[in-house]
């Protein structure tokens, strides 16, 4: 790796790996990102390596081990280039027939195809995927174009070009009115845009000034920041140097979750090679700015998503919030002017300038021309997780409808069930019921309908959802997650949590849920910061689509969903029950008895209700019934 | 004083020094003091925590402040192997909680306990990033994917 001490040199060196970058070179691309990881892309990657040099092809065709592809659910992905042939599931014992059939003979191996979920044909080429193709993967797609450890992977697909050019023009009010013009809003949630926050601290007094990456995901659900920092790390770091260089500061920090080591080590890897080049340090190319940039790694908290919070963090103190009538831009970490933006949004300025804005407000929704609040520009990554078809990263342009993600993307929900919700933004957001299916999906109409944008967790929940359990879920979340400073959002939540719980366990009584209205009002208007004041959502939400379930729980001790577990019993259906008895071998507390090939029965005072029946039985014979076994007579005896 | 000697020479006190001297004996480093630390023993000692603070300069208090505020950070030993299982909302909804229930039966502990035999730690964690394989369970950094309650008992067999 060469350091480069001026534009010309890096010009230079990016026009030489630009032509030696082959588009039909031939090329094994295996996702190695967590997911795929998770379900054995390792052992393929060395069955590959293996196989290749027993061929003696390790000079002809080159593996190139790549972030997430997105498609985690179908993992360990593999595509095979200049073709396009994706393999999906692929196992190491795979690995020869690949090679001699598909790398040598461009045969295609038709058991390790995608098959859609909706039409059940099988799909040979990535592009042909419904769940890639309906995606605009500006962002992402470049995951699946590069090795995450090679800067010279990054800079021949354009990388670092932007900032090349934004030190050569030494322009950076030019930079703050792209970026503004753009309309690029904060992609951590807020959707604060990006260019006004960066114009703020330019403005700023004071001679050392910082820009942060806030990279502690913590939103349950949520996992694109992820596998952007493990599939294209540069993209993060350069749009950081360009911010820097901008605002006027020469320190940048990355506060990045201790659950993602493998982002950890991608980052610090990218700083490092940035460093040899000369793209981090001292006088970047030549053009006198110097950039240092550090990593921090989160202690789990998830309030420290909280600009102020995270600041306080990274000084080593506990991760509480302050007040904000003085802004972070004015006064932040270590009471200096500090610029925080999210990986996704650091990682949409280099495109932004590469592209130019014109290119950038054609995608989305509104006019951002005159006011930077007037609309949502860009695309944004969710990860679509939960009972639906196709889960993984999306990244789709603003203003697509929920139903166009869910069904279209999707592929629509798990097992046949019917649709119930969708639950957007994390712990803050809220759940969107069917009859908002169509809604356009951007910051303004999300927050219209009660939930928001958040860091991109889309969890998908169908008719086997309980939305009161759903709501209790996420209060017990926040409860936990709260820092306790201030006594609105630390007493309200836990009071708001208490109620849920015991509506969930049987408890519930007539007025509880005006109980929760009134608690829900309190805690957001007076909490200290937008963990609190976000936490009601989704009471609120579930409270507005769903108050039907609410009622069916408190007023007929019914679980509809049958989910909570004081509010069903499980049945065996006698009809096709076989009398195998392997529930009987299974159940932990002796509760199904019954002869062999004769239907069996669950005793429903010594059922606990874990499931385990229910994934031991062949023929789906055990039944969850809502409502308490035997209520009626329990409250006659009552009574 | 005497005693304070002893503790330094201790072989364990000197792989906390020298995680302290990694990070050049600054305050604003203590979280990652703290995760070295954990990383080191698995666990926060309090001679460790004592050790910290009094290197740093600091009052012992913000210490302890620090290592109880952050869900990362545990002061009690964990067993050998460590079973998180993600209860992020994702997994939540395929689940997880029934996993979380049947590893509590199984084991005789409540999360976030730990075995008296110090074989199993048990954790419910707020959200792996694994999202689309849910429900994910993670011992000892190795990925379990689409956990069902039945397939817990050949796991914890496995190890």
């Amino acid at each position: 790796m060469k350091h480069l001490n001026d534009f010309n040199e890096f010009k230079q060196w990016q026009d030489g790996l630009i032509k030696s970058r082959d588009p039909n070179a031939r090329t094994i691309v295996l996702c190695g990102g967590t997911g795929c990881k998770a379900t054995g892309s390792k052992p393929v990657a060395e069955a590959i390596r293996e196989q290749l040099n027993s061929y003696g092809l390790a000079d002809e065709v080159a593996l190139r081990i790549t972030g997430c592809h997105g498609f985690c659910e179908k993992g360990p992905l593999m595509v095979v280039q200049p073709e396009g042939v994706l393999y999906t599931g692929v196992k190491p014992e795979d690995i020869p027939e690949i090679i001699k059939e598909t790398v040598l003979n461009k045969k295609i191996i038709e058991r390790l195809l995608y098959i859609d979920p909706v039409t059940n044909n099988k799909i040979t080429y990535e592009r042909d995927v419904p769940f890639y193709n309906k995606q605009a993967r500006m962002i992402f797609g470049d995951n699946g174009r590069i090795d995450p450890v090679k800067i010279e992977d990054y800079i021949s697909i354009g990388g670092y070009q932007a900032l090349a050019k934004t030190l050569a023009e030494n322009n950076p009010d030019a930079v703050i009115s792209m970026i503004k013009k753009s309309g690029l809003r904060g992609r951590g949630g807020g959707g604060f845009p990006t260019g006004v926050k960066w114009e703020s601290c330019r403005k700023a007094h004071g001679n050392i000034k910082y820009v942060i990456c806030n990279a502690d995901e913590g939103d349950p659900g949520a996992y694109a920041n992820r596998s952007l920092l493990e599939g294209n790390p540069h993209s993060v770091l350069e749009g950081m140097i360009i911010g820097a260089f901008t605002v006027g500061a020469n320190v940048g920090y990355i506060y990045i979750r201790d659950e993602y080591p493998l982002a950890v080590e991608l980052f610090i890897n990218a700083i490092r090679q940035a460093e040899q080049c000369g793209l981090v340090g001292r006088n970047i190319l030549g053009s006198g700015f110097d950039f240092v940039m550090n990593i921090n790694r989160g202690g789990g908290a998830f309030v420290c998503g909280e600009s102020s919070a995270l600041m306080a963090s990274l000084e080593g103190k506990i991760g509480e919030p302050r007040a904000k009538y003085i802004h972070m831009v004015e006064r932040g970490l270590y009471e200096r002017p500090s610029c925080l933006n999210n990986v996704e949004t650091w990682a949409n300025v280099p495109l932004i300038l590469n592209k130019g804005t014109d290119w950038f407000t054609k995608i989305g929704t509104g006019d951002v021309s005159q006011n930077p609040w007037g609309g949502s520009k860009g695309t944004k990554i969710f990860s679509l997780v939960g009972k639906v078809n196709n889960t993984g990263l999306v990244e789709v342009p603003m203003g697509m409808t929920l139903r166009e993600i869910v069904f279209g993307i999707g592929g629509g929900i798990r097992g046949g069930k019917k649709f119930k919700a969708i639950q957007t933004g994390g712990p803050s957001g809220g759940c969107i019921p069917e009859k908002l299916l169509d809604l356009p999906v951007d910051y303004d109409r999300l927050t219209q309908a009660g939930s928001m944008m958040g860091s991109g967790g889309m969890i998908v929940v169908d008719e086997n959802t309980c939305m009161v359990d759903i709501a209790a879920y996420f209060l017990n979340f926040l409860k936990e997650e709260s820092c306790g400073k201030c006594v609105p959002c630390r007493e309200g939540i836990g009071r708001m949590h208490e109620i849920l719980a015991n509506i969930c366990e049987g408890y519930g009584k007539d007025g509880d849920i005006e109980l929760l209205e009134e608690l829900a009002e309190t805690v957001r208007d007076s909490s200290l910061c937008q963990l609190g004041a976000t936490s009601p959502n989704p009471v609120l939400t579930t409270l507005k689509y769903f108050r039907d379930e609410y009622e069916a729980h408190i007023k007929n001790q019914k679980c509809p969903a049958g989910v909570c577990k004081a509010l069903i019993h499980y049945k065996i259906d006698a009809q096709s029950c076989k009398g195998c008895s392997a529930c009987l071998k299974s159940c932990p507390s002796e509760a199904i008895a019954g002869e062999k090939k004769k239907p069996h029965v669950i005793d429903p005072e010594k059922c606990i209700r874990c499931g385990v029946c229910i994934d031991t039985c062949k023929f789906d014979s055990i039944r969850i019934i809502p409502g308490r076994y035997n209520a009626a007579q329990k409250l006659k005896i009552t009574n | 004083m005497e005693s304070a000697t002893l503790l330094t020479e201790s072989p364990e006190l000197e792989k906390v020094e020298a995680i302290i001297e990694k990070h050049h004996y600054e305050e604003s480093a203590l979280i990652g003091i703290l995760q070295d630390v954990q990383k080191e023993f698995n666990y926060l000692p309090g001679t460790a925590l004592k050790h910290i603070a009094r290197q740093l300069a600091i009052p012992l208090n913000r210490v302890y402040n620090v290592a109880t505020f952050y869900r990362a950070f545990t002061l009690k030993p964990r067993g050998k192997y460590t079973i998180s299982v993600c209860l992020g909302t994702a997994c939540h909804v395929r689940g997880g909680k029934k996993v979380v229930e049947e590893l509590e039966r199984r084991l005789g502990i409540k999360a976030p306990d730990t075995t008296d035999d110090r074989k199993f730690t048990l954790q419910a964690v707020n959200c792996l990033g694994a999202c689309a394989l849910g429900p994910v369970m993670v011992i000892n950094g190795e990925y379990h994917s689409k956990v069902s309650p039945k397939m817990v008992e050949k796991i914890l067999k496995s190890l």
